[in-house]
């Protein structure tokens, strides 16, 4: 997509055309989709931006904007929600999922990548079946198993019901990525006698490193903002930011609604640092393209 | 490819290993052991184990006992009309409006990268805090409805929450992002020169997408859209703040959440859950089964 094409500056519908001067009124068709894109970004600034004000208000009713501007709420919020913990587990279990979710993927993502093995496609199917069930269908048996078994209410069960859409999700996006790279360069360090270790750690896992960081964000992010599975099999000491999040908003009434406010905005804090983050090292719209990206450049 | 891969000579009895290695069983497939592991473990076993305790209800009667309740209770089987009823349209919506706008975002212009980011910046956002913001903003102080009554549209505060519609928004801001990326990034995957190969042939614009574009894009709008389904169909924070949750909007997830953990019910809770699959598991099929009719070579190469 890069080189291939010589990008047509401004018009990227009609590419082709030798354009005339600028056209000011555009089309029917484009007026819809602008349209539509400015009442989708509308929509979310109203929501984000009802939150935010909200946040910072003193007292808000039936008014444009908060009688008075405070950051109160965030020090109250941090208090009663004992957010310090909260944020702390939080870091904990996305850190774990994003270790133990590469560790056991991106091998298994290697052969399904680079062999043909019969029952593959059982393989590939079980490895997809987890990202297109509902949290819920799996979570609440997966979280009577984890009681069961005593693991839940705990980091490590929490950890455990998130690795279940996790490491499917490290397969499916690793194997393309592993597929683009040439065999040809392991074939020529077996020849020179490399073992499959070292293989994997002088050869592979330099060539891997940008798929590996694009795709453990992509889990961090995803195992922060899980909400389904976290809630179904977290106890009083390893509840994440969306959970106390969701507990907070569920017993309003309680506290006040600013503090919660407070608390979603810190958690978009967080959300936003990571996203902030992930868009260094990849490139939303490349996800899928990423193959042909790799192999034109 | 797996050529180096149908000589390991090494070891004793070379016969078997011999023939094993030549259809491709070898020792490294051990790699892939861990991730079986984790998969049959954390995901197929318990769903074994769920899909055993649905037949064997709590309050005794014959093992299908759990399914004829929840099916002649009309106030269970209610809640699968009521979640097709939200995650059909609204998945629809989030893949066809994005066809059209991925279409003219394809190209490379100014500021497409802040407008992709802007567009991103909702899946961070999680449904909690959705739903949190759309009560303010919808709710009848909010500034929507500040802004309709005060331009003379509505008389009354138009009602958008506690009922079918803040879920919708709901599923649209956290599902429209995510359908847009994806379908953005399928449609570059197209080969340009294809459809400049139309032009040259004097096709219009219209002919070039109907007869170019939406079929090798085809295999993407399928796995797009269940995807998109997905997470409309197991909406259950917003179903739960936002929504009406024991009327209008009480999805199917929140009856098995209900009989799992405010009844205590884990058979029943099981038995909804896999209820639930199974509808769902028959949407993707039906779309799978439409998407085969479909070109599936690799030109575009992707969607596959």
């Amino acid at each position: 997509m890069t080189t291939t094409v010589p990008a047509p500056a401004g018009a990227p519908a009609t590419g082709d055309a030798p354009r005339p001067a600028r056209r000011i009124v555009a089309t029917p068709g484009a007026w819809l989709v602008w349209g539509g894109v400015t009442l989708f970004l509308l929509l979310l600034l109203g929501v984000v931006g009802s939150v935010l004000v909200n946040s910072f208000g003193t007292r808000w009713f039936d008014t444009w904007l908060p009688a008075g501007w405070t950051t109160g709420w965030y020090t109250q919020a941090w208090d009663d929600f004992d957010l310090l913990p909260v944020i702390v587990t939080t870091l904990e279990v996305a850190a774990s999922v994003v270790a133990l979710s590469v560790a056991v993927g991106v091998p298994a993502s290697y052969v399904l990548a680079r062999r043909a093995f019969p029952g593959k496609r059982v393989v590939y199917l079980l490895f997809l079946l987890p990202i297109m069930m509902p949290p819920i269908t799996y979570g609440i048996p997966l979280a009577t198993v984890l009681y069961k078994v005593g693991l839940a209410g705990h980091v490590s069960g929490v950890v455990l019901a998130n690795l279940v859409p996790c490491v499917p999700f490290v397969v499916l996006t690793m194997t393309p990525f592993i597929e683009q790279i040439d065999p040809a360069i392991e074939q020529a360090a077996r020849m020179s006698g490399a073992r499959t270790w070292a293989v994997f750690t002088r050869i592979l896992a330099p060539l891997l490193l940008p798929g590996i960081l694009a795709s453990s964000i992509l889990v961090l992010v995803r195992t922060v903002g899980m909400f389904e599975l976290t809630f179904l099999t977290a106890g009083p000491d390893s509840t994440t930011l969306v959970v106390a999040l969701f507990n907070a908003m569920n017993a309003a009434g309680i506290r006040a609604q600013q503090s919660v406010d407070a608390m979603a905005v810190l958690y978009m804090g967080v959300m936003l640092v990571l996203l902030v983050v992930a868009l260094r090292f990849v490139n939303p719209t490349q996800l899928v393209s990423q193959v042909k990206e790799e192999q034109t450049r | 490819m797996s050529a180096p891969a149908a000589a390991p000579s090494r070891g004793a009895d070379p016969g078997l290993r011999h023939r094993l290695a030549e259809r491709g069983v070898d020792a490294r497939l051990l790699l892939l052991v861990p991730g079986m592991v984790f998969v049959v473990g954390l995901f197929v076993y318990p769903f074994c184990y769920g899909l055993g305790l649905s037949f064997q209800p709590a309050k005794g009667g014959g093992p299908f006992a759990d399914y004829q309740r929840f099916f002649s209770d009309a106030y269970q089987r209610d809640t699968i009309g009521k979640t097709l009823r939200l995650a059909v349209p609204a998945a629809l919506l989030n893949v066809l409006a994005s066809v059209p706008i991925a279409y003219r975002m394809r190209g490379r212009f100014r500021g497409k990268r802040l407008l992709t980011t802007a567009l991103v910046v909702p899946i961070t956002l999680g449904t909690v805090l959705t739903a949190e913001g759309l009560l303010t903003f919808l709710g009848p102080r909010g500034w929507l409805n500040r802004a309709l009554t005060g331009l003379g549209i509505v008389d009354e505060p138009v009602t958008l929450i506690q009922n079918y519609w803040g879920v919708f928004f709901s599923i649209v801001i956290s599902g429209f992002p995510f359908a847009f990326l994806l379908i953005l990034s399928y449609l570059s995957g197209i080969d340009p020169s294809l459809e400049r190969a139309a032009a040259t042939l004097g096709a219009g614009w219209w002919q070039r997408f109907r007869r170019i574009t939406l079929p090798l894009l085809a295999p993407g709008l399928a796995t797009t859209f269940c995807l998109t389904f997905v997470l409309a169909f197991s909406v259950f924070p917003s179903a739960y703040l936002v929504g009406d949750p024991t009327g209008e909007t009480r999805v199917i997830s929140i009856a098995a959440y209900e009989a799992a953990y405010q009844q205590y019910d884990y058979a029943f809770g099981s038995t909804i859950a896999v209820i639930m699959g199974a509808i769902e598991l028959a949407v993707i099929g039906l779309v799978l089964a439409w998407r085969s009719r479909f070109y599936a070579g690799t030109t575009g190469g992707k969607g596959s």
